[in-house]
């Protein structure tokens, strides 16, 4: 049994859906990332699965137990979950008596609530900090604070909203450090939602892509990744090229011709000829050379370099070749191949690397 | 003239120095019926009223707060005169017969500042951050338990309705006068024997009582000033 099922959740602010229809299965273990474009319903999800508001209509089913509609469950339910709001709020006392005050709601000994929270405040660093005015702590601080206080509690399911959205890069490491260590030493399962992509390929093992209201797909992150079943998905989880396409002819059983803007490519798809489909390939999987190599990649084309944009410590080239390709290099890559915008290059992929799914997806 | 009020004035300090026991006896009558007028209106009425009408939604909320913010004004002779009405002999609470004990004072006292302690309280757990009381929820804390929570989180503003309710019961002379009667011994206040003793020429003793009472009024300016710095009053002897 599922330790969370969510059935045909709704929820409506005034005229308009803020989620349309949401189905999720959480199992025990689970850490289950919800990942989407901000405004897309995410912290209104995690706000009905805490049972902070009621939804219009649907089901939580929490191990087993319809905690919708019971107000009894509701309390006896919320007492087995924790949820660290976007902007954690503290309470105007010290780090200690903010860690401890929900094991002092649920009248646990006081002996074991100290035992339990100087471990909590150990875990998230803060254990110089206890006896300091909770209000006068950094941003990212006080996260910390948040989650410490979450975790004393030892909830079944721990629901964290944007982690680390208003944090600076270094908080934020800190703070995955943390949830890292506590996916692997608590195995306590975790619904996070962000609108870091990779931050939800970091920590998850599951994810689901909501976006405006309506989870799209669910997988693991490299199915979501690799794999997206719509253009949406597709749009936000970035795949770098995203061209237009029509499947050419049938090869053998797996692979196709696809006809994009003139030029003809092969990929692995079952869809029939004629069918109109979105050609996805991710930058990571075009390689780049000088010359003409014999490679085992099927598809190879060749074009003058439109545009050079750095990333980081690699650059971002595209190329004209017919249609705009995108790949990416190491920033050494372009000194020592003397990379220009306008030099000749020759871009190939396998066809396995591409990914088809269909337009009216 | 100029020699007699400076006579009065040096007489009225001898009598606070050599704590006279009518000034003593006076001045903590004042104190005790205040302070118990303010313990009721604060913990039994205030408080947890003020507390149930700022976290429930029902119908009329709005007329009622102002209703309670209008009350603020209502002055001193008014509640003494429905004091009155309702504690004389023939009123509807006459067979308690409270009419002209310290009872009365303090049934009057509470009435008369209850309803700017509810105020002060709605308007000290408004001002908290609307967070709070949503994080302790989802902590698991109960809903009386959220309620302690955000008092706590309001306490510069809810010790201000209880000090402000004291200053007012303790300064005001319409209730104690019309329903105390201002007896001596038994329900003599600072501000009854004030005027008492003012009409009858003792200036003395007037004096003395009114230097005990501005001095009280200081403590507690000092009291209401500091907690608006969000600072405990005795925070300044550190």
């Amino acid at each position: 049994m599922a330790l969370l099922e969510v059935i045909d959740l709704q929820q409506q602010f005034k005229d308009s859906y803020s989620l349309k229809s949401v189905n999720l299965n959480i199992e025990k273990g689970d850490v289950f990332a919800l990942i989407g474009p901000t405004g897309a319903g995410k912290t209104t999800i995690l706000r009905l699965i805490d049972l902070l508001d009621q939804p219009v209509s649907g089901r939580i089913l929490f191990d087993g137990i319809d905690v919708t509609k019971s107000k009894s469950e509701r309390l006896k339910a919320r007492r087995r979950m924790a949820y660290v709001q976007q902007r954690p709020t503290v309470f105007s006392m010290n780090v200690y008596d903010n860690v401890s005050v929900g094991l002092k709601w649920r009248h646990v000994k006081r002996q074991s609530i100290k035992e339990t929270v100087e471990q909590a405040l150990h875990l998230v660093g803060l254990a110089d900090h206890r006896k300091r005015d909770a209000k006068t702590l950094s941003g990212g601080e006080t996260q910390r604070v948040a989650i410490a206080r979450a975790l004393v509690t030892k909830p079944e399911l721990l629901l964290l909203d944007e982690p680390t959205a208003n944090l600076d890069p270094i908080s934020t490491e800190q703070t995955e450090e943390i949830l890292e260590n506590i996916i692997e030493a608590r195995q306590t399962t975790m619904i996070m939602s962000t609108h870091d992509r990779s931050q939800g390929q970091r920590l998850a093992n599951r994810m689901g892509v909501l976006i405006d209201g309506d989870i799209l797909q669910v997988g693991t992150p490299a199915e979501i990744f690799r794999s997206p079943i719509r253009k949406r998905v597709a749009d936000f989880v970035g795949v770098g090229n995203m061209l237009d396409g029509v499947i050419e002819a049938r090869v053998d059983e797996s692979l196709v011709t696809i006809q994009v803007n003139g030029n003809v490519l092969q990929a692995i798809s079952d869809f029939d000829e004629g069918e109109k489909v979105w050609v996805l390939v991710r930058t990571e999987d075009v390689t780049f050379s000088l010359h003409k190599t014999s490679t085992s990649a099927r598809n190879t084309f060749e074009g003058p370099i439109k545009r050079m944009t750095p990333v980081g410590t690699l650059v971002r080239i595209e190329i004209d070749c017919g249609f705009p390709l995108v790949g990416v290099v190491t920033a050494k890559t372009v000194a020592e191949m003397g990379l220009e915008t306008g030099s000749h290059l020759f871009a190939s992929f396998k066809a396995t690397a591409v990914h088809v799914i269909h337009r009216r997806n | 003239m100029e020699n007699s009020f400076w006579d009065a004035f040096v007489e009225a300090l001898r009598l606070i120095r050599t704590l006279d026991p009518e000034v003593m006896e006076i001045t903590w009558r004042s104190l005790q019926l205040a302070a118990s007028s303010s313990t009721i209106a604060f913990f039994l009425i205030a408080l947890p009223l003020g507390t149930l009408i700022h976290f429930n939604r029902f119908p009329g909320k709005r007329l009622v707060i102002s209703t309670i913010q209008t009350l603020f004004a209502m002055p001193a002779v008014a509640v003494g005169l429905i004091t009155y009405t309702l504690l004389s002999r023939s009123g509807p609470f006459g067979d308690l017969e409270w009419y002209l004990t310290p009872a009365a004072i303090v049934f009057g006292q509470t009435l008369l500042i209850t309803p700017v302690m509810l105020g002060l309280v709605i308007s000290a757990l408004n001002a908290i951050d609307k967070a709070i009381p949503e994080t302790a929820t989802a902590l698991g804390a109960s809903r009386f338990q959220t309620y302690i929570i955000c008092i706590r989180e309001a306490k510069f503003g809810i010790l201000t309705a209880l000090v402000m309710g004291f200053g007012r019961a303790v300064s005001e002379v319409g209730v104690s006068m019309m329903v105390g009667g201002n007896i001596r011994e038994f329900t003599r206040t600072l501000t009854t024997a004030i005027a008492l003793e003012t009409s009858k020429g003792e200036r003395e003793l007037a004096l003395a009582l009114g230097i005990i009472l501005i001095l009280l009024a200081f403590v507690i300016n000092f009291a209401l000033l500091s907690l608006q710095y969000r600072k405990l009053p005795w925070h300044y002897w550190k």
